[in-house]
């Protein structure tokens, strides 16, 4: 409790501090934290009770957003997870495609986007395109390495007990795996995060990365700001979710409670291939 | 009494030469605790594989109550040494027990089974917790109730004393005898301890180095009834054992281990 206190005391003085300085320095870029507030606010909760205070614009723009980036999220995991299991299962696919997926992984996330522009109508179908292959990477290897892991011992026992083979999968392969693909997870989550935002800057329609653009065209630096603090808000409430599923999914791992099992965002495995 | 076991000129060659057994032929009968012991590295795990299912001989055949075994036979448990690479950790206890018995029995049954074996083995109150929250030997004994639940005519056990101090050996090696007595279910365990290996069987096969063959095959003529002073103090127990060291150290020292 006095951990969580001393956190937040370090935090809420970082923000006053900021307050104090930008109030000195009265420059236009950079507007005060309280100035912020209020651009946010103006944006997106001067709607009535109806729509939960929600402003139109906040319907507009940050819903599309949060929808775009869990649902693009939720298909870079499937995917990766499905993939991954099919691949730690099977060594010679891995050794085929080993380097493909380093090569792959390697790639730096934003040089995509103009890619998936030519390739995609703008907008919603575009997001989703680039959140997906670039966050299905960390994932995949992850999941790869983690299922590549489970221990032969575990698997001799459910054989000679004669357990059949979706119930190996479902039972063991996926449980013993599951550490190294939280890891996956946590990366590829904060990986969506920049990837919904630096695609929504290309995207004709709306959207956080739009507003921020629009904010900007419109040297309206107190609303970019506040763009800018609500896709941290964002990532920060995210991530906080998944690791409170994390704990909850993972109560049997020794190191879950405390230290987590380093996250990568590729696997050795592939390194070495 | 019937024959449960029965192997026919049983060899397995790894890679196309390294050969781990060579023409290994016994018969285990029910009800029986038939003990095999033999230097480290000398193909007991392999054959216990070979027996279980889990690897197919290059020669020879397993039969398991007359007949072949192709692929892991239906009524045979395994006990591996290493219990914490055989449990589930994700598992608690109850659920590790059960677990072989999921899509076979129905539930009521399976936890009846469950809560029965974990009573056998003394860890009736420890049902609720995760392996890795309970000592070496009762990780061992948490093995050895699931092994029993299942309720196979045959239990293999894989040197599953060899990882837990003596002193929870003794109790463990007591602990087995006991279920022997009390279920009467057909036992084949592995070990590389000669005392062991006399103080639990009705019967010991001692086998050679690499590749394993059949030395001798020695009825342990001790009352079933045992008791870790008493009886290795007894001449018969320390004639046997000598029998058995002078045996396995008449071998040469195996080139591969």
């Amino acid at each position: 409790m006095s951990r969580f206190l001393v956190r937040w005391g370090v935090f809420l003085a970082v923000v006053v501090c900021w307050q104090v300085l930008t109030t000195i320095a009265d420059h236009p870029y950079f507007p005060t934290p309280l100035e912020i507030l209020g651009a946010g606010q103006q944006m997106w909760l001067s709607g009535t009770a109806a729509t939960l205070f929600l402003s139109p614009d906040a319907i507009d723009a940050l819903l599309p957003s949060i929808g775009r980036l869990v649902g693009g999220w939720l298909l870079a995991v499937v995917a990766g997870v499905v993939l991954g299991t099919a691949l730690g299962l099977s060594r010679r696919l891995l050794e085929y495609t080993g380097p493909v997926f380093a090569f792959f992984r390697s790639l730096p996330l934003p040089a995509l986007v103009p890619v998936f522009v030519l390739l995609c109508r703008l907008g919603t179908q575009m997001v989703l395109a680039v959140i997906l292959f670039g966050a299905v990477w960390a994932v995949l290897l992850n999941t790869v390495d983690g299922v590549r892991t489970v221990d032969r011992v575990q698997l001799d026992t459910a054989r000679a007990f004669r357990v059949p083979a979706v119930r190996r999968l479902l039972g063991i392969v996926l449980p013993a795996a599951l550490p190294k693909v939280f890891a996956g997870l946590r990366v590829s989550l904060s990986q969506s995060v920049t990837l919904m935002v630096v695609a929504e800057l290309f995207a004709a329609n709306g959207g956080l990365g739009g507003e921020l653009r629009d904010a900007q065209d419109q040297f309206d630096f107190a609303q970019m700001w506040a763009v800018v603090v609500l896709i941290g808000v964002l990532g920060y409430t995210l991530n906080t979710l998944l690791l409170a599923v994390e704990r909850h999914a993972l109560g049997w791992h020794p190191v879950a409670g405390g230290r987590r099992p380093p996250a990568r965002a590729g696997g050795h495995l592939v390194d070495h291939a | 009494m019937s024959t449960m076991l029965e192997l026919a000129r049983l060899s397995h060659v790894y890679g196309g030469d390294h050969a781990a057994i060579a023409e290994l032929s016994f018969t285990v009968d029910t009800g029986e605790l038939a003990c095999i012991v033999g230097p480290s590295g000398c193909g007991k795990s392999t054959l216990l594989r070979a027996i279980a299912g889990l690897l197919a001989p290059t020669r020879g055949s397993v039969l398991l109550h007359g007949s072949p075994v192709r692929g892991v036979p239906d009524d045979l448990a395994v006990v591996f040494q290493d219990y914490s690479r055989s449990l589930f950790p994700w598992l608690t206890v109850q659920s590790n027990v059960e677990f072989p018995l999921r899509g076979r029995v129905r539930r009521n049954e399976r936890q009846d089974r469950a809560r029965f074996a974990l009573a056998q083995v003394g860890l009736a109150g420890a049902a609720h917790k995760h392996p890795q929250q309970l000592s070496g030997g009762m990780q061992q004994r948490v093995a050895l109730a699931r092994a029993l639940a299942y309720q196979p005519s045959l239990l293999l056990l894989d040197e599953p004393f060899a990882s837990v101090d003596a002193q929870t050996r003794f109790e463990l090696e007591d602990l087995l005898l006991r279920v022997h007595a009390e279920q009467g279910t057909t036992m084949l365990l592995v070990t590389h301890d000669i005392d062991e290996s006399v103080y639990l069987g009705d019967r010991v096969l001692v086998l050679s180095g690499s590749p394993a063959r059949v030395l001798a095959d020695l009825p342990v003529d001790l009352p079933r009834n045992r008791d870790q002073i008493t009886t290795r103090g007894s001449e018969t127990f320390v004639e046997l054992r000598s029998e058995v060291a002078r045996l396995l150290r008449g071998l040469p020292i195996p080139v591969t281990t």
